[in-house]
């Protein structure tokens, strides 16, 4: 279990509290500037709240050795950074860096996951926008970690990568690793999310599973449109 | 591990060293006769000359490799942090209260310039370990030593402790003794090690300073490594030898296309090529037939400048 209780950090966050289940695919979707990232980031750990805590299995995560915390939650950031041209199976292979091994089992399960077996060999620079950016979520599942923290993993894949990126993370899920990321498309996290937090103006607006928690009325005032949903469970689409 | 880049820069300098013992303004043949004084030229002249300049070419190597990892840049060099102007600084002041004439004194001054520098930059940038916040404070230190270091030339008590200072900043491991030797190669050796200690972390940071801490970075301990590796690499070289550019900008860069990227396996071979580069240009120096010695300083920024132009001109045409 995660635990964030009464976040407060300036500007972004605003007495934010909510539990994270593992074994689910949590969604936090809000308008820009919400403070989404931040929640995510404070959650990884990565970001320290003016007060507040956040627990990992009952433990302070700012007590946590960086590494320990690192074994347990793979973190992605939203830029796509790689700063040195580095091929495909090295920039995997960083994900082993919290377990100062290069596991060859768990890079070559996290490449064959990600689809990237053909591309293992080929320079960071030389992949498309898409590559790049499963190349980088394979970096993640190659730590094997319990929780997956990534903060708009959808942004830069076609269709059909968003659709097998979900499997994958579904996947992940069913196995029981805890999945939290940052989301824009209400669609997506009302078709594949177990559970959704709306964030807005630091607070959040909204807690549940997706079909309460995205009706027409949050939606209309978190992002100020009118909209409706069509289609059935499991395949809605938004349209406004 | 030993990768064949590594081998082939061992081997390079296992040729190179003894060569350049040879090599100078007085020519020893090993098969023709005995050159008079030639044991005395070898071991008290040359010998400490070419040792300290494999170390401190190791050093300033290591230095720039880790720097660029840190900085996730490949213009970086380990002058951006301001510690060799504060260790120039500190040698300069040794020359202005005269003191430079005594054994030992110059070179602890500039250790101290160069820890005082290093103090300095871990005070302003603090706690955060943002490497922003790092970088501006070495510019900072560097901008004001600099300035102090010009008032310092131009309050010279004579005109001749003028020219030793400017001269002494061109750099130069001329008429450099075993003293030297003892001074700068523990020092540098140990900034070597801490350099090498970097490496994960640097590697982590390839993913940006985010990505990095989610991986298991303490930027922290990141910050302290890297402000004691450069300041006793860097602070070593200055004060054993004057300021020595270029070495930790070009080196890396070199080496960079005979790894597979990662930061931490550019620091050996950085450290290797910085050694065999710095052996190469002093002997070079030393055998040019000009009527002064041309200073190590100067040719390699003669040799940099136009390597640091070619640099930029393709990554602006990357960048188009």
């Amino acid at each position: 279990m995660l635990q964030a209780q009464n976040l407060i950090l300036r500007g972004r966050l605003d007495d934010v509290s909510a539990a994270i289940r593992p074994g689910e695919i949590t969604a936090i979707v809000g308008p820009n500037g919400a403070g989404k990232s931040s929640l995510l980031a404070c959650l990884a750990g990565l970001l320290d709240p003016q007060s507040g805590t956040v627990q990992l299995s009952g433990e302070l995560l700012a007590d946590l050795a960086p590494q320990a915390r690192a074994q347990a939650i793979g973190y992605l950031p939203q830029s796509p950074e790689v700063a040195w041209d580095v091929s495909v199976e090295t920039l995997v292979a960083l994900g082993r860096l919290p377990w100062r091994d290069r596991d060859a089992a768990s890079i070559n399960a996290a490449l064959a996951t990600m689809e990237l077996e053909d591309l293992r060999q080929r320079p960071v620079s030389r992949l498309s926008g898409g590559e790049r950016a499963r190349a980088l979520m394979a970096r993640v599942l190659a730590g094997q970690p319990r929780w997956i923290h990534a903060d708009e993993p959808l942004a830069n894949l076609d269709l059909a990568h968003q659709q097998a990126l979900l499997g994958v993370l579904r996947a992940q899920a069913d196995a029981g690793t805890g999945v939290v990321m940052v989301m824009h498309g209400l669609a997506e996290a009302m078709n594949h999310a177990d559970r959704v937090l709306v964030v807005l103006e630091g607070q959040l607006l909204a807690d549940g599973p997706p079909e309460t928690v995205l009706d027409l009325a949050t939606i209309q005032r978190a992002w100020g449109i009118d909209a409706r949903w069509l289609g059935e469970a499991g395949g809605r689409a938004l349209a406004y | 591990m030993i990768t064949r880049p590594v081998a082939l820069l061992l081997l390079g300098l296992a040729i190179a060293f003894p060569l350049t013992l040879l090599a100078g303004r007085v020519w020893i043949d090993p098969f023709a006769s005995p050159v008079p004084n030639a044991l005395v030229i070898l071991t008290e002249l040359r010998l400490p000359r070419s040792v300290l300049a494999l170390v401190l070419g190791a050093g300033l190597g290591a230095a720039g490799a880790a720097m660029q990892g840190y900085l996730r840049n490949p213009l970086a060099d380990p002058g951006l942090f301001g510690i060799a102007p504060g260790a120039a600084l500190g040698a300069v002041l040794s020359f202005w209260t005269g003191l430079a004439g005594t054994a030992w004194l110059l070179p602890l001054f500039a250790l101290l310039g160069a820890g005082t520098a290093m103090a300095l930059l871990s005070l302003i940038a603090g706690r955060s370990g943002s490497a922003l916040l790092f970088t501006l404070a070495g510019m900072m230190i560097a901008s004001l030593t600099g300035a102090m270091m010009s008032l310092a030339i131009s309050l010279s008590p004579t005109p001749f402790a003028m020219s030793e200072i400017v001269t002494w900043l061109m750099g130069a491991l001329s008429d450099r003794s075993w003293n030297d030797v003892v001074i700068a190669a523990p020092l540098t050796l140990a900034g070597i090690a801490v350099l090498l200690r970097t490496g994960p972390a640097l590697d982590a940071l390839t993913l940006g300073e985010q990505a990095a801490r989610s991986l298991g970075l303490d930027p922290r301990r990141l910050q302290w490594l890297m402000i004691g590796g450069t300041g006793l690499t860097v602070g070593a070289s200055v004060a054993a030898a004057g300021i020595i550019g270029f070495v930790g900008l070009i080196v890396p860069h070199l080496m960079r296309r005979f790894t597979d990227g990662r930061p931490s396996q550019l620091i050996v071979p950085s450290a290797l090529a910085g050694a065999l580069l710095v052996l190469v240009a002093d002997s070079v120096c030393r055998v040019l037939p000009l009527q002064s010695e041309l200073r190590l300083g100067i040719a390699l920024s003669l040799l940099g400048a136009p390597f640091f132009l070619a640099l930029l001109l393709r990554l602006r045409r990357e960048l188009v």
